[in-house]
């Protein structure tokens, strides 16, 4: 996992050194999320869609004990083992246990963003065994050296010509090759050959059904596939919040997950393993790591429903200028903010500072979440157990101090005058570090209001 | 305790009080034009389609689209294909890796997505549609759903499987500065034949 001793803001004014690299990286990530808008204005019945998904995942959240059981059941029934760790340092342990029961030490990864949080490929480097990252955006910051800086496009923030250089040094093609085409099949040929030697495949999960114990899982290169059905083993690692109660729940998660994450319809494969192949175990890894903590926080609970499918990573105006980097956790932007404090409050007393609170996020959000009111009140609830982050400090003090206490707030006025007095330099000044390296726009000459009377 | 145990136990203290599932049988997608909206999506998503009358001309298309195809695996009934496989007999899997066509037979496709769903009662090895350099899917009685919901409504009333896929047109990956490439891991290419 991405460690680091610099807060987001520090981060963040890194990555904001390199402008044109930034205006990309926000012009890339916009992008994507115009190719969503597309796609969703498609279908009529989106928000109906979204409504239903919000509360099938509501009910999750509310019967998680008694579907975790079904399915624990039902999957066992099909033949999958089912295992299950309370954090992540037990995941890595069961999985180096199974490698070990099959006398593997070299295992071939698709994405799972839940081995990134639990660090997986570090610890079991350690214990000398070697895994590749499949998916071809996590290969290439693995041979970078990098974690993912997003949970669905892992090297957004890397130019072509870095990822030849990287070709180059690691899968030997030509130097200064940076077309995409011939760099993907440089790397087909590749990891084509690593599908073919690894006796042991490691997935993620996008869903579990807790109706049949069968679980579903998404991708649209074909990595996990081609890694499970020629593997001899098979581990699926998933967070006990991906489970679903039924089958028929799939029809409108599948139709949200993909024209969410990145405007299709569909991934090219949404693969359904509900029993092991003849002698090929398959073996699930139920991981709490905190969601079980998470769920008895009333107020941040909600951050639980979420399915993973970085929509609302491409519409914050903050994400796509600080990079996925500097939210130095697995997880990055709004949701990532949300969830990572909850595993390690100080750690990342930072996060939910690192957003402007647009409501973007919850607007595209597949389920719903409420995002910036949950980041709003973390930051309520980092003031109130002492921890505000350097940076944000002085500037933020004012109006938490205000915002956090209904006395004062109240005292302040309802129009909010207290803190436009007392907090102007909220808005633009060397302590907030979203101006900085930046040019603010000049104020209009004319009020769009003067301007439009004008024009009428 | 356990970790299984000290899991659940926590979850049964600490989820909420409970909600009830929303009723989902309203969704429904439009019926008109399945043939043309599903060959519209697929072609997009980079699928070539083919509307054909019979066996015949299915023969005749993969004769001359493939002429190169020197291995042909072809798991479809009452499809004659010149020197193709018509089972795997070799146990050992990864042998497949020369295959350059595959084809195979799905339950039916979706038009809101142009995915075909195959299980592995038609579809042996698993990784047969995977591992093939290209793919030529036949629809079972030219079956389109509109959208995923009918697709799960028909699922629920066939025979269970072990293992079942939606696939969605040829593999592909936009990870290298969002330029999409065809043929990441898997097929290079994806031919759905749909009988009419
Ligand atoms: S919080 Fe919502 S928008 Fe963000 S990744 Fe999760 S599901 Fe997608």
């Amino acid at each position: 996992m991405h460690e680091s001793t610099k807060d987001h803001a520090a981060l963040a004014a890194l990555f904001n050194k390199d402008e044109e690299r930034v205006n990309w990286h926000d012009e890339t990530l916009w992008w994507i999320r115009q190719k969503r808008d597309k796609n969703v204005h498609q279908l009529p019945e989106w928000e109906a869609l979204r409504e239903a998904a919000s509360q099938i995942k509501f009910n999750v959240l509310s019967n998680l004990h008694d579907y975790l059981l079904e399915f624990e059941k039902n999957a066992t029934a099909n033949g999958v083992q089912v295992h299950w760790a309370a954090d992540a340092k037990e995941h890595n342990e069961i999985v180096h246990r199974l490698l070990q029961e099959h006398k593997v030490d070299r295992m071939v990864k698709s994405k799972s963003m839940l081995t990134e949080e639990c660090g997986l490929n570090e610890y079991l480097a350690e214990q000398g065994i070697e895994v590749i990252d499949s998916d071809l955006g996590e290969r290439i910051v693995q041979l970078a050296k990098e974690p993912p800086s997003h949970i669905v496009l892992p090297c957004i923030h890397k130019k072509k010509e870095e990822i030849g250089d990287l070709f180059h040094q690691y899968l030997g093609t030509p130097a200064n090759v940076a077309d995409p085409q011939l760099l993907t099949e440089a790397a087909r040929q590749h990891l084509r050959d690593v599908f073919l030697t690894r006796r042991a495949a490691l997935t993620g999960v996008n869903f579990a059904v807790a109706e049949t114990g069968e679980f579903v899982v998404c991708t649209n290169e074909g990595n996990a596939d081609m890694g499970a059905h020629l593997a001899d083993v098979h581990i699926a690692s998933m967070g006990i919040e991906k489970l679903i109660p039924e089958r028929k729940h799939l029809g409108i998660f599948l139709r949200l997950l993909t024209r969410s994450a990145t405007g299709q319809p569909i991934t090219t494969y949404s693969s359904h393993f509900k029993k092991p192949r003849k002698e090929t175990p398959i073996h699930i890894i139920l991981v709490d790591n905190g969601r079980s903590v998470q769920l008895g926080r009333k107020e941040f609970r909600n951050s639980l429903k979420c399915i993973r499918c970085g929509a609302c990573m491409n519409t914050c105006p903050v994400y796509r200028r600080s990079g996925g980097h500097s939210y130095h956790t697995a997880v990055a932007g709004p949701i990532g903010s949300i969830l990572a404090p909850n595993l390690d409050m100080k750690k990342y007393k930072d996060l939910p500072f690192a957003s402007t609170l647009c409501g973007s996020c919850s607007n595209v959000c597949p389920v719903k979440i409420d995002i910036h009111d949950q980041l709003y009140k973390w930051r309520q609830e980092l003031v109130k157990e002492g921890y505000t982050p350097a940076a944000k400090t002085i500037s933020m003090k004012l109006m938490a101090q205000t915002l956090s206490s209904p006395t004062l707030y109240n005292a302040a006025g309802k129009s909010g005058r207290f803190v436009l007095k007392h907090a102007p330099f909220l808005v633009n000044n060397k302590l907030n570090p979203w101006y900085k390296e930046r040019e603010m726009p000049e104020a209009p000459k004319e009020s769009f209001r003067e301007w439009y009377k004008k024009r009428n | 305790m356990n970790s299984r145990d000290k899991i659940l136990s926590a979850i049964a203290a600490n989820q909420p009080e409970k909600t009830a599932l929303p009723d989902i049988s309203g969704f429904k997608g439009a019926e008109e034009d399945l043939q043309s909206k599903y060959a519209t999506v697929l072609t997009t998503i980079g699928g070539k389609i083919y509307f054909v009358k019979d066996e015949n001309e299915i023969a005749a298309a993969v004769a001359t689209q493939f002429s190169q195809a020197k291995r042909i695996v072809n798991l479809v009934d009452n499809l004659h294909i010149e020197n193709a496989e018509t089972v795997i007999s070799d146990p050992e899997i990864h042998n497949l890796k020369n295959v350059d066509l595959a084809i195979i037979k799905a339950k039916f496709a979706v038009a809101e997505n142009g995915a075909v769903w195959i299980t592995e009662k038609d579809v042996q090895p698993r990784v047969l549609p995977f591992i093939c350099e290209h793919l030529a899917v036949v629809i079972n009685d030219g079956i389109i759903f509109s959208t995923m919901h009918e697709a799960y409504q028909k699922i629920a009333t066939l025979e269970e499987y072990g293992y079942g896929s939606f696939i969605a047109g040829p593999s592909k990956t936009a990870d290298i500065e969002q330029s999409l490439v065809i043929g990441a891991h898997g097929p290079r290419s994806m031919s759905v034949f749909v009988k009419i």
